[in-house]
């Protein structure tokens, strides 16, 4: 059976360039992934594909059954730049996305929801302020509200903490890591920074770097939930998930762009999973 | 630049006003008390009255230019003939024609502004007759107005509609066009839908950049207009400087002057109020 999002053989070529090609990996319902690369890698284009706001080259992606076609409501995106409206307030991007999703509800019922979705990212005494108002991380917050609010049936996140400073972001990866547990929510999320992976992810896609990257393994995350962000790194096991991703990160993502290993196959990328 | 006390910056604008309209005043006593002698006296006959003036219309000072403006505005609306009616009511006629032609232009150019900055191919398509057009002054429309319309009140408010729509229409479509992709994105992935998209998205984003449009607009609309009733006479207060220069009415022509900045001050000051209004910072 396929899994709920499957993506086959997804490419991104320019006259010239193939930024990445063969591209194949699943995301399970209620399933965390993450996607690890170096810059240039077409990440960000490949979660493009996924929301719906780009096109592949080649290949295409199935959700739950259908093939997409565009954005739709059901793939939330938490944009890089939180990408809030900055003419409303933090209750009216939420609310906005909130009316694309229930056309038929009044002002009041809108206002009502957008306070109780702000509330759960703990930003409802901000509910009035605009985005100009509010401090880097209480913007991703409410973008992350925004997305939240659609209740969509999958999260794409795009570097969502990459701009924040790092006490922000350690707090923000905690409320993602909780909202998402929470609800079983699917959620698909571009990273480099290894911890906020080893935090959040199910399994972690390794992409060699472009160009013509691809997916080099699958890294099973084998850390018990729920894990605490501050006590993560006494964890058995995090040293271990840490260090494999950094020697990819910093030698393998390089030495195995060019040439993929003997036995490699694009539609079934090795899948790690590191002894305990 | 250092922020200065308004109070002082004020005080100074008095200082400069006071010491300008003290040089006018001075200087026209001056010229009064040297000149006036050298008139044939059979051409001094002929003149009468202007003649005790050295045969000129002195310029006015502006003692007497205050005093005119007291007396034009104790009573700005009446009306005595075509030919005689207050200051007011020439400023309003002017001030209609600005404001219908001004707002029949943002009609057309909003909208279709709007379309053009949606649409590469037609933005590319329209540009080369925007450009042509653009720089040609509102008059030169004048003949061919008056030859098709057939009516020079109307036709002075088609001149004032050809000149605000420029500005607005590629205001308006350079706005649009720059809308922040990733703002479209948010609404492409919220299903959000043309018209949401284009009401809820598009013209909130794209509304100063549209506002500030409008503003010039407004403001050449505000210097085309007297111009134009220059040409087409009746009414407005450009029609009333034309008329105050055949009477040799210097006085009014200075009053007109003041009139009409301070008109446009207002108009632009109100479209400012409304910029403020919508503009966002991020």
């Amino acid at each position: 059976m396929k899994p709920y999002v499957s993506v086959e053989g997804i490419a991104r070529r320019f006259p010239g360039l193939t930024v990445f090609q063969d591209v194949w990996f699943g995301i399970a319902r209620g399933e965390f992934v993450c996607l690890v690369g170096h810059s240039g890698c077409g990440k960000t284009t490949i979660l493009n594909i996924l929301a719906g706001l780009d096109s592949p080259s080649d290949g295409g992606v199935v959700v739950d059954g259908q093939e997409i076609t565009g954005p739709a409501l059901d793939r939330a995106v938490v944009f890089q730049g939180h990408a809030l409206m900055p003419w409303l307030t933090a209750e009216q991007n939420v609310g906005f996305a909130l009316s694309c999703r229930k056309p038929g509800w009044g002002r009041a019922r809108l206002r009502e929801e957008a306070r109780a979705v702000l509330a759960k990212v703990g930003l409802e005494h901000a509910a009035d302020r605009k985005p100009a108002m509010l401090s880097g991380g209480m913007k991703q917050r409410v973008g992350i509200a925004r997305a939240l609010a659609v209740q969509p049936k999958m999260m794409l996140m795009d570097e969502p903490f990459s701009a924040l400073d790092a006490l922000t972001r350690g707090s923000l990866q905690e409320e993602v890591s909780r909202l998402t547990t929470e609800a079983g929510q699917t959620a698909f999320m571009i990273t480099h920074d290894v911890d906020e992976a080893i935090l959040l992810a199910d399994r972690i896609l390794l992409m060699t770097n472009g160009p013509e990257a691809r997916i080099a393994e699958v890294l099973v995350n084998t850390l018990p939930r729920p894990r605490i962000r501050a006590t993560l790194h006494h964890q058995p096991g995090y040293h271990g998930l840490r260090d494999h991703i950094m020697d990819f990160l910093v030698t393998r993502s390089r030495t195995l762009a060019g040439a993929p290993p003997e036995g490699y196959d694009p539609r079934d990328p090795p899948i790690v999973r590191l002894a305990e | 630049m250092q922020a200065v006390p308004a109070w002082k910056a004020a005080l100074l604008s008095l200082a400069i006003l006071a010491v300008f309209l003290g040089a006018w005043e001075l200087a026209l006593k001056a010229g009064a008390a040297g000149g006036g002698a050298a008139i044939d006296p059979e051409y001094a006959a002929l003149l009468g009255q202007a003649a005790q003036q050295g045969g000129r219309t002195p310029m006015p000072a502006p003692s007497q230019i205050a005093v005119r403006l007291w007396e034009l505005l104790r009573d700005p609306f009446y009306v005595r003939g075509p030919n005689d009616q207050g200051i007011g009511i020439q400023v309003a006629w002017s001030l209609g024609r600005v404001l219908l032609g001004f707002l029949i232009a943002a009609v057309v150019a909003i909208p279709l502004g709007f379309v053009i900055g949606m649409s590469p191919l037609l933005n590319a398509a329209l540009n080369p007759f925007i450009q042509v057009l653009r720089p040609v002054s509102p008059l030169a429309w004048m003949p061919l107005a008056l030859f098709t319309i057939q009516d020079s009140s109307i036709s002075a408010i088609f001149v004032i509609f050809i000149c605000s729509i420029w500005p607005m229409l590629m205001n308006t479509a350079f706005g649009v066009a720059n809308v922040r992709r990733e703002w479209l994105n948010v609404a492409r992935t919220l299903e959000a839908g043309t018209w949401r998209t284009a009401f809820r998205v598009i013209l909130p984003a794209a509304a100063p950049t549209i506002l500030t449009g409008m503003r010039i607009s407004i403001g050449i609309a505000w210097l085309v207009i007297v111009a134009a009733e220059m040409l087409v006479g009746g009414t407005g207060i450009g029609y009333w400087v034309w008329n105050q220069w055949n009477n040799l009415s210097l006085a009014d022509i200075v009053i007109a002057i003041l009139m009409i900045g301070l008109v446009g001050l207002a108009l632009d000051r109100l479209l400012g109020l409304v910029q403020r209004w919508v503009a966002w910072q991020e």
